[in-house]
């Protein structure tokens, strides 16, 4: 390669032809994707998925500049390709368009913690059936509890606390409707309260909102799809 | 290809084999004395910061280490929390010391290797400012939790656009070297170094450019996230450690390198193939699923690469791979070859979709882009920067038995590092497929590793140390008398560095 023609054209053109089929190609293939909506006698109905508004916008804010992503994937994948489906964290795998209005999809890389692309789900578990730890319900008074102190509710948790996301308060008057009920060593003390910031607030409505088990036309469902035990 | 290949200048100042071109005369000591002296203050700028960065990122991962297992750990400081952390030291690891530093390298091989002296030096040192004004900015923005959310691609627009223009006058400025240049034919590292200043300005402007248009929403950002983060790792960090490897191992044991075609074979399959891996990043997920198989293949193309740059590197040594006991920059230089040659296999089997089932959430990616950039990448460049420095300030390395602790601290701690989260990855991955196991106790079973990893980086760290202290001592002129190079112990048959 003694001259620069054709060294300038293998790179060029090796590297317009990687762009073309990682950038260009998969932006024709699912770029335009649009919503699946039921059409009910000319009544649109059933649309999924739907932007994210108002609080559940500002609570994705927080997850991402909280960093969630970087412990927490947000994709389930079927069951050749991983234990997602059979670990409780979805119903089905999740398919480009579960992810049409997110600028960016938190997919993630690393899981130091369950996935939650389903956390909001009441289906939604992490932990086995017979579990007696299992909650109840994981509503947003538990996600504020497990922000605040992850091991209160889960022991053997290794996930940072985000105590900066609440206050300690001194209680005037009456106690606040969302105050942690807190005991032990995080007990904030007589006569004071932890009570969630609005970030904190955002948060656990974003979470609670996450939720991509509707059906698609493009996916089956696990129960179709899985292994029987 | 048919003609002679130059094999590279000797290094004393005996005239090159007759394949030099006619037209003009081998390199004399005066013409390299000037080119070096023509690349000093650039050069010395890039690496001087590039080592300021290095001490950052060191620190910086340092923390993340320790939070893996004691998450408490500066959990109140809302900038240092876990999850702004591990994207600060991500930018800062690559874009300030791997960048900086491998652009320092590119700098020095680009005018040695075309043998031209390099005009408008402070326009180099301009770009490197306004690279790092752009990369402070990135990070005080992500610290600040002001980031974009893709994973590698953190920094946010006007950041990145200013990082673009730093980046864009290097790759434009070494093109143009390229177009100046004395030696007709071009050594193989200049080739490589040539894809490096094209496809990364490419690269980072089309990812850059890509999210933050609305069309572009779902999962193609996270596809060509992965495209871009991909090829930072092959185009850039792979082509710079090649290129250096393939200048500096030749130039000490002072021997061409075992065969010029199959090298540019290596060269061939690597430009056509490495762009094409980055889908494996998403193997599994929500993507289309013709991508991973797509990169799965052009992983398994690689293998010419690595065959090639494994076997001509290892036959150039030959014999004389006893030299790695005397000359630092060859120890560092072999050990980052082939840390090189673990990290593509271990990629290779890692693409494959029926191991990346279980290894894909788990610490082994982390391993992998640890394993290229502390222990093949970093160890080339502290072999580069050995090798260079003394050519630029005039003394030699104050002390050789700095130069061994830094290679114990950079190649057993770093080592270590790896290699803890290698199993850890491995143990709880295979956990992670056996769905019996709750998720609680994968967690558990990689999180032994941890704690050994942190204090593996406490070695690491003072290795990083030691090179910085010994890096600012050649910056005060503090060293040996120029001339005989600092070796590990004394070599009796040549005179080398």
């Amino acid at each position: 390669m003694n001259r620069s023609l054709p060294l300038f054209s293998w790179i060029i053109i090796s590297f317009a032809l990687s762009c073309y089929a990682l950038v260009i190609l998969p932006q024709q293939q699912i770029g335009g994707l649009q919503p699946q909506f039921a059409d009910d006698e000319g009544k649109i109905t059933d649309i999924y998925p739907v932007e994210n508004r108002g609080v559940v916008e500002k609570g994705r804010q927080v997850y991402q500049s909280e960093g969630c992503l970087y412990c927490h994937s947000q994709q389930i994948r079927d069951v050749q390709n991983g234990t997602d489906l059979e670990r409780g964290w979805g119903e089905r795998r999740t398919v480009p368009r579960d992810y049409i209005f997110e600028q960016p999809p938190f997919l993630g890389s690393t899981r130091l913690g369950p996935d939650l692309a389903n956390v909001g789900s009441a289906k939604w578990r992490n932990e086995a059936i017979d579990d007696p730890r299992k909650p109840a319900k994981r509503d947003a008074a538990w996600h504020l509890l497990h922000l605040y102190a992850p091991d209160t509710v889960i022991t053997e948790s290794n996930m940072p606390p985000y105590r900066y996301l609440f206050e300690r308060r001194k209680i005037s008057g009456q106690r606040s409707a969302d105050a942690l009920k807190l005991e032990g060593k995080n007990d904030p003390g007589e006569g004071y309260e932890i009570v969630p910031k609005p970030e904190a607030k955002a948060l656990v409505g974003y979470l609670l909102s996450l939720d991509r088990s509707h059906p698609l036309a493009e996916v089956k469902t696990a129960a179709a799809e899985a292994p029987k035990k | 290809m048919t003609a002679v290949e130059a094999p590279l200048p000797s290094p004393a100042a005996a005239p090159a084999s007759a394949a030099t071109p006619p037209t003009i005369g081998p390199m004399t000591a005066v013409e390299r004395a000037a080119i070096d002296a023509s690349t000093r203050g650039p050069v010395l700028f890039y690496f001087g910061n590039a080592v300021l960065w290095l001490i950052a990122a060191t620190v910086f991962g340092f923390i993340t280490s320790v939070q893996l297992h004691s998450p408490n750990f500066l959990a109140d400081i809302p900038f240092l929390t876990h999850g702004r952390l591990v994207p600060a030291y991500n930018n800062i690891i690559t874009y300030g010391w791997a960048s900086l530093a491998g652009m320092g390298v590119a700098i020095w091989l680009m005018a040695r290797l075309c043998r031209v002296q390099i005009k408008f030096g402070g326009v180099l040192i301009a770009s490197a400012i306004i690279w790092q004004i752009g990369l402070t900015f990135g990070i005080i923005n992500i610290l600040a939790g002001r980031t974009t959310g893709i994973e590698w691609l953190e920094i946010p627009g006007p950041s990145a656009a200013l990082m673009l223009v730093g980046y864009a006058i290097v790759g434009l400025w070494g093109i143009l070297v390229w177009g100046f240049r004395k030696q007709a034919s071009a050594y193989i590292s200049v080739w490589y170094l040539l894809g490096a200043f094209v496809w990364f300005p490419w690269v980072f402007a089309t990812a850059h450019i890509t999210k933050t248009m609305p069309q572009m929403a779902g999962v193609v950002q996270n596809i060509i996230a992965a495209w871009a983060s991909q090829s930072f790792f092959s185009v850039w960090v792979t082509a710079v450690g090649l290129a250096a490897a393939y200048y500096l191992i030749p130039k000490v044991i002072n021997r061409p390198i075992f065969s010029y075609n199959v090298a540019t074979v290596g060269f061939s399959a690597f430009i056509a193939f490495a762009g094409l891996t980055g889908a494996t990043r998403l193997s599994g997920g929500p993507l289309p699923a013709w991508l991973v198989t797509l990169s799965i293949a052009a992983n398994i193309m690689l293998v010419v690469q690595i065959v090639t740059v494994g076997v001509n590197l290892i036959l150039t040594m030959q014999d004389k791979l006893h030299m790695i006991y005397h000359s630092p920059t060859l120890r560092f230089t072999f050990f980052g070859v082939i840390c090189f040659l673990i990290s593509s296999v271990l990629g290779l089997f890692s693409s494959l979709r029926s191991v990346d089932r279980a290894l894909h959430f788990t610490q082994f990616t982390t391993a992998q882009t640890q394993l290229v950039l502390f222990l093949f990448f970093s160890m080339v460049i502290y072999g580069a920067i050995y090798y260079i420095l003394p050519r630029l300030v005039g003394c030699e390395w104050l002390s050789s038995s700095m130069i061994t602790l830094h290679f114990y601290g950079a190649a057993y701690g770093g080592g270590t590092m790896v290699a803890m989260l290698l199993m850890g990855g491995v143990a709880s991955g295979l956990s992670f497929i056996d769905s019996e196991a709750t998720f609680a106790q994968i967690i558990q079973i990689g999180q032994v590793y941890l704690p050994g990893r942190s204090l593996a980086w406490v070695l690491f760290s003072i290795g990083n140390l030691i090179f910085a202290l010994h890096f600012a001592l050649m910056l005060l002129r503090i060293g040996q008398p120029g001339g005989q190079a600092t070796l590990f112990s004394p070599l009796e048959e040549e005179k080398h560095s």
